[in-house]
């Protein structure tokens, strides 16, 4: 099978622009990944599932990988002459700066036909809030349904073009992404408003509590 | 509403991924299987919309035993996310344990001595023997033979289960594998008690096929009911015994090659109809060339260590970097993605859960048919919830 770049060059010859980029891997298993653009996408996996020489007919594992926007501390030393003649002092400044961070989805392709891979697909979101939305390759290959549906509950990612995108493992109406770096869990997940408190205060009005009453249990 | 209002998205092999139609029509009664019904394995529920007795839609409904398996993993040391692998698949705790070690080895790049090789393949294929041997039980008592398979396949399990038992200390919770190794060297009267299973498990095989195989109802009962094409097969990602019954040559342990397993002589049984038939033949297969491993490998094990005695357990922290290990577990491709950033805990710590994956289909297999053929289609797809659900 072809190497990664030369995987990236014949995807290039034949989507002139698509901007490709080489994700390296330093740990020994050396399973480089390739970066791809969510407007080329799928046209790229079309490719790559259809092309003779390629035939990735089988994407084994989607999952997502949450990448928190980072703060990043920068030291410089300054030298500042001293006013009172001595020697000039080098002064340490800092500078603070954000790493914006994203949400990415990785895919792993393998080729039943031709047995080879894994080719590892990489797709990164413009950031984690509100730019969160990537094309589904559900289309282009259907295991892709179940798990790209997970990615979507536990981080948060919104695949476009999806045919039936709702939570898979949490619940309905729930409303966080567990998967997520910064997910902070409920006290309860059982809790939920009952009519019990306005009554509850409704009653207070008519009935003052006594001066040693305890108070009324907060939800 | 009917079946063809419903439009089918282009995908390989005639696939039909459906739109969600939330409209509620007269004609069509919708019923919720699960989760607390005998047939569905677990607390797994499936939505069916049924027209008279045919099934026209299906929606499996997940997630009753999430427990968030993957942020534990991410929240403990890569040394202590080994038991809980034990937890994703409870049938089959010595092929989850390998396929992690699979993939840590492949992150840090450990060598495995030649002598865990050999046991890992023992035990693997043991597990097989078990979970097959199960399945094929459960499969029957889905079809409404009640009693007789199962607890056969279940006096076989117990041996099984009593070997794991006096290897590791746990019958089905094993926490056998590490990275680099294995936990404990088997004994002679260890590997003595395997030969004699394998001697031995040939005649249980002749006895449960001479009571199933050839049975005319088990025959009119599921030859051709839930079949599966090729095509969607592998483009539904479906691997295992279900891949194979539709005639695709894809055996992870031909394909890769891990482990030990290119030098044991042994067949990838294929089916030809796709059906649930040929999905319960095909593991009577298996396990007929899982006695032959078994027998090779217990000939041919080399003395030696059991953990490469470089192997760090404690404190390990691999480099930074990332890997995706897969072995051929007896539900399909188990596989572990694993991100390391350098620290004792993975970045990132990723299932690739064979049977949740092998559900995508389930809606495709059942559509057409009654009810009473949905409950046997889920029992020859062979699911565990812990790890559907994770």
């Amino acid at each position: 099978m072809d190497t990664v770049e030369q995987l990236r060059d014949r995807l290039l010859a034949r989507f002139p622009g698509a901007g490709i980029t080489v994700v390296a891997n330093p740990s020994p298993a050396a399973q480089h990944s390739l970066l791809l653009t969510a407007a080329t996408a799928r046209d790229l996996a079309l490719f790559l599932r259809d092309e003779p020489g390629l035939q990735f007919d089988q994407c084994s594992n989607v999952t997502g990988v949450d990448w928190p926007d980072k703060e990043i501390v920068d030291t410089t030393k300054v030298t500042l002459p001293d006013p009172a003649g001595g020697p000039p002092k080098v002064v340490e400044q800092k500078s603070k700066r954000v790493e914006p961070g994203c949400l990415e989805v990785v895919y792993h392709l393998y080729s039943i036909a031709l047995r080879h891979g894994p080719v590892i697909l990489r797709l990164r979101t413009a950031n984690r809030t509100d730019s969160v939305t990537l094309p589904s390759l559900t289309p282009v290959w259907r295991s892709c349904e179940f798990q790209e549906r997970e990615v979507f509950d536990l981080f948060g990612v919104v695949f476009a073009g999806h045919p039936d995108l709702r939570r898979i493992l949490m619940w309905d109406g729930y409303q966080d992404h567990p998967m997520r770096r910064d997910y902070v869990e409920p006290d309860s997940y059982e809790w939920e408003p009952t009519p019990h408190g306005e009554v509850l205060a409704k009653a207070r009005q008519h009935y003052p509590a006594p001066a040693a009453a305890p108070e009324a249990p907060k939800p | 509403m009917s079946v063809s209002d419903l439009t089918p998205l282009s995908a390989p092999g005639g696939s039909t991924v459906r739109a969600v139609h939330d409209e509620f029509h007269g004609d069509l009664l919708e019923v919720s299987m699960g989760p607390h019904h005998p047939s569905t394995h677990g607390v797994f529920r499936m939505i069916v919309t049924l027209d008279g007795e045919t099934i026209v839609k299906l929606k499996p409904v997940f997630g009753y035993l999430h427990r968030n398996h993957e942020k534990l993993g991410e929240n403990t040391t890569y040394l202590a996310s080994m038991p809980y692998t034990d937890r994703l698949d409870y049938l089959n705790s010595m092929t989850n344990n390998w396929a992690y070690a699979v993939a840590v080895e492949k992150l840090a790049g450990l060598a495995v001595p030649e002598r865990a090789e050999y046991v890992r393949v023992i035990l693997a294929e043991l597990t097989r023997l078990l979970n097959h041997s199960c399945l094929a039980g459960f499969l029957m008592q889905d079809c409404g033979c009640s009693g007789t398979p199962l607890m056969y396949a279940f006096r076989e399990r117990e041996k099984i289960l009593d070997l794991f038992e006096s290897l590791s200390g746990s019958r089905m919770m094993c926490n056998y594998q590490r990275f680099g190794g294995c936990r404990v060297d088997p004994s002679a009267d260890w590997l003595a008690g395997a030969q004699r299973l394998t001697d031995g498990y040939g005649a249980f095989l002749d006895e449960f096929e001479a009571l199933l195989t050839g049975n005319e109802i088990l025959m009119a009962r599921t030859q051709g009911v839930g079949r599966l094409s090729s095509a969607l097969a592998i483009s539904a990602g479906v691997t295992g015994p279900a891949l194979r019954a539709t005639g695709v040559a894809h055996d992870l342990r031909k394909v890769d090659g891990y482990g030990v397993y290119p030098r044991f002589d042994f067949r990838v049984p294929l089916g030809d109809h796709g059906d649930t038939y040929d999905r319960y033949m095909i593991r009577i297969l298996e396990m007929r060339e899982s006695l032959k491993i078994l027998s090779q490998a217990l000939a041919g094990l080399p003395g030696g260590p059991i953990m490469d005695p470089k192997a760090k357990l404690r404190g390990f922290r691999p480099k930074a970097g990332e890997a995706y290990g897969r072995i051929e577990g007896p539900k399909g491709e188990i596989g572990f993605y694993l991100i390391s950033d350098g620290s004792a805990n993975p970045y990132r710590y990723r299932v690739r859960p064979p049977s949740f994956i092998n559900l995508t289909i389930l809606e495709d297999m059942c559509l057409g048919r009654t009810v009473a053929d949905a409950v046997i289609i889920l029992g020859s797809v062979d699911i565990v919830l812990g790890e559907v659900d994770r």
